[in-house]
């Protein structure tokens, strides 16, 4: 058979049996589908605007909101004037505040359990293991509920407070604890914190470079505690303790004065950390037992002390592991803090896409901005991670 | 004279403070005076936390009556539940008609043992009865309307039984998707495979609740004039969207454990795409994923509290319709301790039944 028969044979057969011809074939398909998918939803979604007699677009965002905020952070709010753009800059301020104390927490919070569940103590032990088993398996909307409903609202009125010391105060309005009030001059104690700050990472790089020529260990992490106190109380007292100190007090129906966190607030944080505590103690159990245990016999071989070994040795490498589900659950905090919605903290997803949308009617809007914000969240954070990641990963010939 | 001792001594017992219950007391509670602090105060706290908790349910507790006034003790008052139970369980499903939810119970709760127990061996019949039979019937017997069942509306169900619908229906919709979507992520087509990324990481990077928001919200937009669906269906459609994406990330990683010499083997035996991961990858790569589904749907079972902000009665929120009765006011503690109580046993008894599937699977990878 010559070169050109062969060549006609191929030919014959059908192109549907050829399966790259097969993939262009059916992803023509599915473009086909998916567009007029999109269409038909498309023009539904117009001809029911159109009945309902609501205008798409984002013009919304500049007409006013006309309605009550609880708790404002950092903006100047009033429910005649601002406008529903203001509600969603204070839903995004709010669900940052609560996510990022949050995320705070419940590392910590983590961290400890996480080293209390190796503990060779076995009660220690089990009182982890029972506060890992109990809270993972219980909905966090559950909890949300029972910190809110059942043991913050209980708390005493506001004339009954109960008092840690003198000035911090605990009742049903949330807790209560004095204010710190800049005066003027309290900038240079802001100035001598940023400077104790950028001394550490001097004094950090220093000492590295100290103990590579000489091999003396400079104490690193006292100094930049003694810088970081040290600085600013000297800043203070040279312009004069320039701050007063608002103590809270009673006032007719609530607390004045002093600052405040709302029972909301403490309800989600306690919830959302408590819950993803659980989580990240798992996680750190499982990251430390992946280091295998010659590591820690080599390091205490070499004479290193139980601390340095769990901080120089262990920690470095059980962090390799710990990272990337620590991650994912720093996102599901920050997703499951739009839980917010069921206890009335005012977040974006109960501000925005939940006020704002019923006054409005702009439901597409609202989402859709409401599902911009998490996605970009969660990008942001994976981005972070993803470099510290890169950062403690092992360096491989 | 022979001073030399010419027979073996007997054994001496090791020091009693090294064996028994002192000796194991010494290594795992008083091994350092640091650890025997740390023992001390835990044990204190179990004391403490014990002592309240069994004087809270048990021992200042009411179990006996009707009404708020039997609520006499300082402690728990379980009257609340007692009186609301049928509602906890059924929601407003007609009192002559809870008989049918029992029956699609007990029909589940046979496929179930016969599905996931190791009594039958060959899974084919229990299968189809689990997924194709109970469906069936149970859509007829909950919902009614033929076989002269009489119709009883969604807006009625509730409680304990409709969350149980909520999760069993997501995850019914959600693994065969997920499955679809892992796949199409895994594909050779690129337009297939961003189609399928943009989805699932879009689900992935979005709160529930706002996924909840746009079913029930949005969906009545997206359809044409006079086609609506009712509010339970609107939410079946989010969580089973939802969980899809999160059960094609599960399967994705089952399906990258699989070596590629599976499929290479499989075309080479003259099996086409469909074929080789019908009978070939999906079958071990399931396999290797059964742990991570089975925990995938505890989180779905723990999402469906969630439906409360869209308005369904699931047991979360039919507890707190209760607990704000002007009759029943200060039950709050009781209510979410008893949801809690209901959700822990299920998420729990499910992730044992997850650990035990594990060890059981563990076989073949074996060296």
């Amino acid at each position: 058979m010559t070169a050109e028969a062969a060549d006609l044979e191929v030919a014959k057969i059908n192109k549907f049996r050829d399966p790259r011809y097969r993939a262009i074939f059916y992803q023509i398909v599915v473009v086909v589908l998916i567009a007029l998918f999109v269409w038909y939803v498309g023009h539904n979604t117009a001809v029911n605007l159109e009945k309902r007699g609501i205008a798409s677009g984002f013009g919304f965002l500049s007409q006013p909101a006309g309605f009550g905020i609880g708790i404002v952070l950092l903006m100047d709010y009033s429910s005649q004037t601002s406008t529903h753009l203001d509600v969603l800059i204070i839903g995004i301020i709010n669900t940052l505040a609560v996510s990022i104390s949050g995320i705070f927490l419940a590392t910590l919070i983590g961290f400890i359990f996480g080293v209390l569940r190796l503990s060779k103590n076995w009660v220690v032990n089990k009182i982890a293991a029972v506060y890992i088993e109990v809270i993972r398996n219980i909905p966090l909307l559950v909890q949300l509920m029972f910190w809110y409903f059942a043991v913050l609202s209980v708390l005493p009125l506001v004339k009954d407070s109960i008092h840690i010391g003198d000035n911090f105060l605990i009742n049903n309005r949330g807790v209560s604890f004095p204010a710190i009030i800049p005066a003027s001059g309290f900038w240079l104690i802001t100035v001598a914190l940023l400077v104790a700050i950028v001394l550490c990472f001097v004094v950090k790089n220093w000492a590295h470079k100290r103990q590579d020529l000489t091999g003396q260990i400079f104490p690193v992490f006292w100094t930049s505690v003694g810088l970081i106190i040290v600085l600013p109380v000297i800043a203070s007292l040279i312009m004069g303790n320039p701050f007063e100190i608002n103590y809270p007090e009673y006032g007719r129906f609530s607390i004045t004065g002093g600052w405040s966190l709302e029972p909301e607030f403490l309800a989600l944080l306690l919830g959302l950390s408590i819950y993803t505590g659980a989580f990240i103690a798992e996680i750190v159990r499982s990251g430390i037992n992946a280091v295998s245990h010659g590591q820690t016999e080599a390091a205490h071989s070499l004479g290193l002390s139980p601390g340095k070994t769990t901080r120089l040795v262990v920690l470095p490498q059980a962090l390799r592991v710990i990272v990337p589900p620590l991650t994912s659950q720093y996102l599901n905090l920050v997703k499951n803090s739009s839980l917010a919605t069921a206890i009335g903290y005012a977040d974006i997803t109960a501000l925005f896409a939940g006020t704002s949308l019923n006054q409005t009617g702009q439901a597409i809007e609202c989402i859709m901005i409401t599902m911009i914000f998490y996605l970009s969240i969660s990008l942001l954070i994976s981005m972070f991670m993803n470099w510290y990641n890169k950062r403690i990963a092992l360096v491989e010939r | 004279m022979a001073i030399v001792k010419t027979e073996r001594h007997e054994d001496l017992p090791p020091p009693a403070s090294q064996t028994g219950v002192i000796g194991w007391m010494r290594e795992n509670l008083f091994s350092s005076p640091l650890n025997a602090l740390l023992t001390v105060v835990s044990l204190y706290v179990i004391w403490w936390a014990v002592s309240g908790i069994v004087s809270y349910a048990f021992i200042n507790a009411n179990f006996v009556g009707e009404t708020r006034e039997d609520c006499t003790g300082t402690g728990a008052c379980w009257v609340f539940i007692k009186a609301r139970f049928g509602q906890i369980m059924y929601g407003f499903y007609p009192v002559e008609e809870r008989w049918r939810v029992d029956i699609g119970y007990v029909l589940a709760a046979i496929g179930l043992f016969l599905v996931l127990s190791d009594v039958v061996k060959n899974k084919k019949w229990p299968a189809v009865y689990m997924f194709v039979f109970v469906p069936v019937v149970c859509y007829f017997l909950f919902y009614g309307g033929s076989f002269g069942l009489e119709v009883v509306e969604t807006s009625q169900w509730g409680g304990l039984f409709l969350t149980l619908v909520l999760a069993s229906v997501s995850i019914f919709v959600a693994l065969p998707l997920g499955i679809v979507l892992a796949l199409g992520r895994r594909s050779s087509m690129p337009i297939v495979r961003m189609l399928c990324v943009g989805f699932i990481e879009f689900v992935r990077g979005v709160p529930l609740i706002t996924v909840l928001f746009m079913a029930s919200v949005m969906l009545p937009l997206f359809l044409p004039e006079g086609m609506n669906f009712d509010k339970l269906i609107r939410a079946l459609v989010g969580m089973s969207l939802f969980s899809a994406a999160y059960m094609a990330e599960v399967v994705r990683g089952g399906l990258q454990a699989i070596p590629k010499g599976q499929m290479e083997a499989a075309k080479s035996l003259g099996l086409g795409y469909w074929q080789a991961m019908g009978l070939i990858i999906l079958p071990q790569a399931l396999k290797i994923a059964i742990p991570s589904i089975v925990n995938t749907f505890i989180g779905l079972f723990k999402d469906t509290t969630l439906v409360l902000i869209i308005g369904l009665l699931d047991l979360l929120s039919i507890v707190k319709a209760g607990t704000t009765d002007k009759e029943w006011v200060g039950m709050a503690t009781e209510g979410y301790v008893f949801v809690a109580a209901v959700f822990w046993v299920f998420c729990f008894g499910m992730s044992r039944y997850s650990i035990w599937l594990e060890n059981k699977l563990h076989t073949g990878h074996k060296r």
